[in-house]
């Protein structure tokens, strides 16, 4: 579903990536993890469109970016650590104003459903400014997902929630991820991480420094492989 | 490795016939834009916050005027259209400002930047806002002036003049804010790099309005007019080329 072949990404004369190579299959549900300033943000964001590779190859849902990117992303979702959502709005306005501009029909229908997903019918009509953090980040998940993505991208969505706000996310993630959707996660939550994904690829230094599934990770658990990563 | 990725490339393309989002389509620009355009103003008419601003600062500006140009009733009329232009510009700097600031905020603008849709629509939306809160804040604005000023405003062709120079206004500056509202210093930066950039239009804007309000010949007011529509179909273009570059990363 994702494939990238060699990406470099340059600000200026420092280089953010290295030559990375990254790959998921459909369905999988990857956590991307790594100090800060490895890259993850940058890298999340050429995958998601907004930001253009220096070189290499890069491929999502069949379509190679950046010249089919309006393709990408029609079978993309990204939720990132801000909601992305508009305060004044309702939630149901909000919903409704990504509906059109993803151009779905009948989409009231499909705010219903998306609101019911996320625990929020009750409050469809309530500003999203008078939201807790917790609730503005269910919404934002009902945005990313209201056109049915292939493909989700998260970055780093649990920054600013409170435990019980984390796991009713992590109730909204596992239900997203159950309907076969190919998820790409960043994260320093390394417990949340290890609870949710399949595959963990650690990356650092502008590359993935170690990749492994949650099988091979039986023998040890995944703090202890993320340091050893690092330490290589 | 490289066969591993050709496999999976293969199986990507099998799973791509399995879960189309089969019922989004790309939606026209004229669609796109309308519906950034209804955000805007259903955001706007809830919380007041851009045109309450753009409006304080307009009746403010013109009352100090009103104060410092003790001037007969001839000369407040040759003034008018600096007086009118100034407070338009200046406010409108304030709404554009505000207006982007509320899309990067909060990240708004990936949103935007993230729906399948010509990035055009994103420039012609927030554009069309922007002229209508300029719009909703000159029309308060004039009755004040011609009773503060004691001058009849109320002519369609200065509204003309009026509408297309805010037109001019708000293709650059819509731009512009664009750009300024990605950088730390956007609200320092805005005017420095639109009122240069503005000028042509302000100018010609000032001359025609100055030329209706002194009663002079149609031919002195034409060049002016033709100046404004002019800039206001270049910078439109322009903008529609070089939005989607100013906006990426």
């Amino acid at each position: 579903m994702i494939i990238v072949k060699k990406l470099i990404k340059r600000f200026g004369l420092k280089n953010i990536l290295r030559g990375l190579d990254f790959s998921v299959a459909s369905g999988e549900f990857v956590a991307l993890l790594g100090p800060n300033g490895a890259g993850k943000t940058t890298f999340l964001r050429i995958l998601a469109t907004l930001s253009r590779p220096s070189m290499g190859y890069v491929k999502v849902a069949g379509h190679q970016l950046p010249g089919e990117a309006a393709q990408v992303r029609a079978r993309l979702g990204v939720v990132s650590h801000m909601p992305l959502l508009y305060p004044d709005l309702t939630a149901e306005e909000n919903l409704r104003f990504y509906a059109q501009m993803y151009g779905i029909a009948n989409y009231q229908s499909r705010i219903s459903e998306v609101l019911e997903m996320v625990g929020l019918e009750n409050r469809r009509k309530d500003l999203v400014r008078t939201f807790s953090r917790g609730m503005q980040q269910r919404l934002a998940i009902g945005r990313a997902v209201i056109h049915d993505p292939e493909v989700m991208l998260f970055d780093e969505p649990y920054t600013g929630l409170d435990q019980d706000a984390s796991e009713m996310l992590d109730e909204v993630l596992r239900s997203v991820a159950a309907e076969g959707r190919t998820v790409v996660m960043t994260s320093h939550d390394l417990a949340r991480a290890e609870d949710l994904a399949t595959r963990f690829d650690i990356l650092s230094r502008g590359v993935i420094a170690a990749s492994a599934t949650q099988k091979e990770l039986q023998n040890t658990n995944l703090l202890a492989f993320y340091k050893q990563a690092l330490a290589d | 490795m490289t066969n591993k990725m050709q496999n999976e490339e293969g199986r990507m393309q099998n799973t791509d016939s399995i879960h189309p989002s089969s019922f989004i389509t790309h939606p026209s620009l004229l669609k796109a834009t309308f519906a950034i355009v209804q955000k805007d103003l259903a955001a706007e008419f809830r919380s007041f916050e851009l045109v309450s601003a753009m409006l304080v600062f307009s009746l403010l500006v013109i009352i100090i005027f009103n104060f410092a140009l003790e001037l007969d009733v001839k000369v407040r009329q040759s003034v008018t259209a600096g007086v009118l232009w100034t407070t338009f510009a200046f406010a409108g700097t304030l709404g554009l400002n505000r207006s982007m600031a509320t899309e990067k905020d909060r990240g708004c603008m990936d949103g935007l930047l993230l729906a399948p849709v010509d990035r055009s629509a994103i420039y012609f939306g927030k554009a069309i806002s922007n002229l209508a809160f300029m719009l909703i804040v000159e029309a308060i604005v004039l009755p004040v002036y011609s009773v503060l000023y004691n001058v009849n405003l109320f002519r369609l062709d200065l509204i003309g003049i009026i509408l297309l120079g805010s037109i001019g206004y708000v293709a650059v500056g819509t731009l512009l804010s664009a750009m300024s509202v990605q950088t730390r210093t956007r609200e320092v930066l805005l005017p420095i790099l639109l009122f240069p950039v503005a000028i042509p239009v302000l100018l010609a804007a000032v001359k025609a309005s100055n030329g209706l309000l002194t009663g002079a010949e149609f031919a002195e007011v034409l060049i002016p007019l033709n100046i404004l529509i002019v800039y206001d179909v270049v910078f439109i273009a322009v903008a529609f080329m070089v939005f989607d570059f100013v906006v990426e990363e």
